[in-house]
């Protein structure tokens, strides 16, 4: 299958008066279309700095990113969604006015494109809400409502930068199940940005993960999950716990 | 509030906060009237000269010949408009300016110092400079109370719009936003409450900036009562123009907060 998004030895540096930090060694890879990709790394190696860069918020400092075969541009970035740690909803507008923000923006703003976010409110419980402020929401709620305001923008690719990061553990499990089975059903190609071993093996079909700082891809391993499992039921199989270990020697090799 | 459905202790409690409200309301009026009855009294005694420290009833024969003259409500009018053009103005000034700032951050680093100083500069001190180049016109009037709250408000407005999360603003971009989107969506409304705030503080400030004005550029108004007042020893004018101004100002701010709760409600 072709890929959707291709890394081709991608670096990246920060620059300040106090010297430069490199933050991105030579990262290469690709991912296909319909694929769900975990990456992990050490704190600080530069997983959100990557993200920056394959959403062209950030350019490389040497190297090319595609995007279905073509340079990364402002002509293609449409097609890219990003679903940032904290979901960011304005507690000024309602949580419906909060989920066409996108739209709003990008002009997309119409009877259709309401009525569809109408739709993605009832089918994710929220529509009871949709009049509501977002503090009136639980934390999964507001993921949920982050994730929408994503979704109606149709974009090709999903960038998730530790969206679960900020809620409580059992939330965070439900959360990260609910938002992982509704990714898969609306057959997005998603990249999930991750500290959690746990998370990034129960929704990656593939882990890329990297070194500390500068980051360099270390590994790639690709999970063999049945594709109709939720990613809950993906935590109480044996193969989980063998991924999550190899994954942790990977990421520390001194330990025994 | 349905009291069927409330308990005996939360009666009690809701009781006795409206009492405590009552009682603190009876105090403020009880020292305003004690401070009345004390003036009166003792100017009747002899205690103080009522030609320098004038009396409730003197201030009230005034209010009452000024009102029937139609002199006082023409004052009043004026330096009310004065005072009001001028916050208007320092407010969209300010907005403006701040809107730039933030937008060029070049800008911002070239003029920071020059802020800084006006800022901490004695407004008073422009004024007699202001009637040279303007004249002792309504123009002067309206640039001194500018004056006196334009930089301070400038330099809060920015740190306010500074203050706005920048992961917000990553937002906007993510979702294909520019950086009018984000001046829109996210950096207005997040700092409506904080421009409300300077709304407060800068009605008393343009007052206070428009009553300078007056007392060295203008031939009405009520710092132009206050310092004729005091040239003629006509201090109950002084006097009277000094309550008012109390009530204008409390009135001003009053509105103000209005707005504010306006704004809690429906936001």
């Amino acid at each position: 299958m072709e890929p959707l998004i291709t890394c081709n030895h991608v670096n990246y540096t920060y620059h300040t008066l106090q010297g430069e930090t490199p933050a991105l060694r030579n990262i290469d890879f690709q991912v296909k279309k319909g694929e769900f990709v975990s990456i992990v790394g050490p704190s600080g190696c530069g997983k959100s700095t990557l993200l920056s860069l394959l959403c062209g918020l950030l350019e490389p400092e040497s190297g090319t990113i595609e995007f279905c075969g073509e340079p990364l541009s402002n002509k293609n970035r449409s097609n890219i969604g990003y679903m940032l740690q904290h979901d960011h909803l304005f507690e000024w507008r309602s949580v419906r006015k909060n989920i066409l923000l996108g739209l709003e923006i990008q002009k997309k703003l119409s009877p259709e494109s309401i009525q569809e976010a109408d739709h993605l409110l009832k089918l994710y419980g929220l529509y009871p809400f949709k009049d509501a402020k977002p503090s009136q929401l639980s934390g999964g709620m507001r993921q949920r409502a982050a994730l929408i305001r994503t979704l109606l923008l149709h974009p090709e690719l999903l960038l998730l930068d530790e969206p679960f990061s900020a809620l409580d553990y059992q939330t965070r499990l439900q959360v990260s199940d609910d938002i992982g089975s509704i990714i898969r059903n609306s057959k997005k190609t998603a990249i999930l940005v991750t500290h959690d071993l746990s998370e990034a093996v129960s929704l990656g079909d593939r882990i890329i993960v990297l070194t500390a700082v500068p980051a360099m891809v270390k590994k790639i391993i690709t999970t063999d999950f049945p594709k109709d499992m939720s990613p809950l039921e993906r935590r109480n199989t044996s193969e989980f716990k063998d991924y999550f270990n190899l994954i942790w020697k990977e990421l520390n090799p001194h330990e025994p | 509030m349905n009291h069927n459905h409330l308990s005996a202790a939360q009666i009690a409690y809701v009781n006795a906060h409206k009492v405590h409200k009552i009682k603190i309301q009876l105090y403020r009026f009880g020292i305003l009237f004690l401070f009345l009855v004390l003036w009166e009294g003792s100017t009747r005694m002899g205690l103080v000269d009522d030609f320098i420290f004038s009396s409730p009833s003197k201030l009230l024969l005034c209010f009452c010949r000024m009102t029937k003259e139609n002199t006082l409500f023409y004052h009043i009018v004026i330096t009310l408009a004065e005072t009001l053009i001028s916050f208007f103005l320092v407010m969209v000034t300010s907005l403006l300016v701040t809107i730039l700032l933030w937008y060029s951050k070049t800008l911002t680093e070239t003029l920071d110092p020059y802020l800084v100083v006006l800022n901490s500069l004695p407004k008073s001190a422009l004024a007699p400079l202001l009637i040279v180049w303007l004249g002792a016109n309504y123009k002067t009037i309206i640039l001194t109370g500018m004056s006196v709250a334009i930089f301070g408000t400038i330099l809060n407005l920015y740190i306010g719009f500074r203050e706005v999360d920048p992961e917000k603003l990553k937002l906007i971009q993510t979702l294909g936003g520019s950086k009018n989107h984000a001046l829109l969506k996210v950096i207005l409304p997040a700092n409506l409450v904080n421009i409300i705030g300077l709304m407060k503080s800068n009605i008393g400030l343009c007052l206070v900036g428009v009553i300078i004005g007056e007392f060295i550029a203008s031939k009405c108004g009520l710092g132009y009562l206050i310092i004729y007042g005091s040239q003629i020893f006509k201090l109950d004018w002084v006097i009277l123009s000094i309550l008012i101004l109390c009530i204008i100002a409390m009135g001003l701010y009053g509105a103000i907060r209005i707005l504010e709760k306006w704004y809690q409600k429906h936001m």
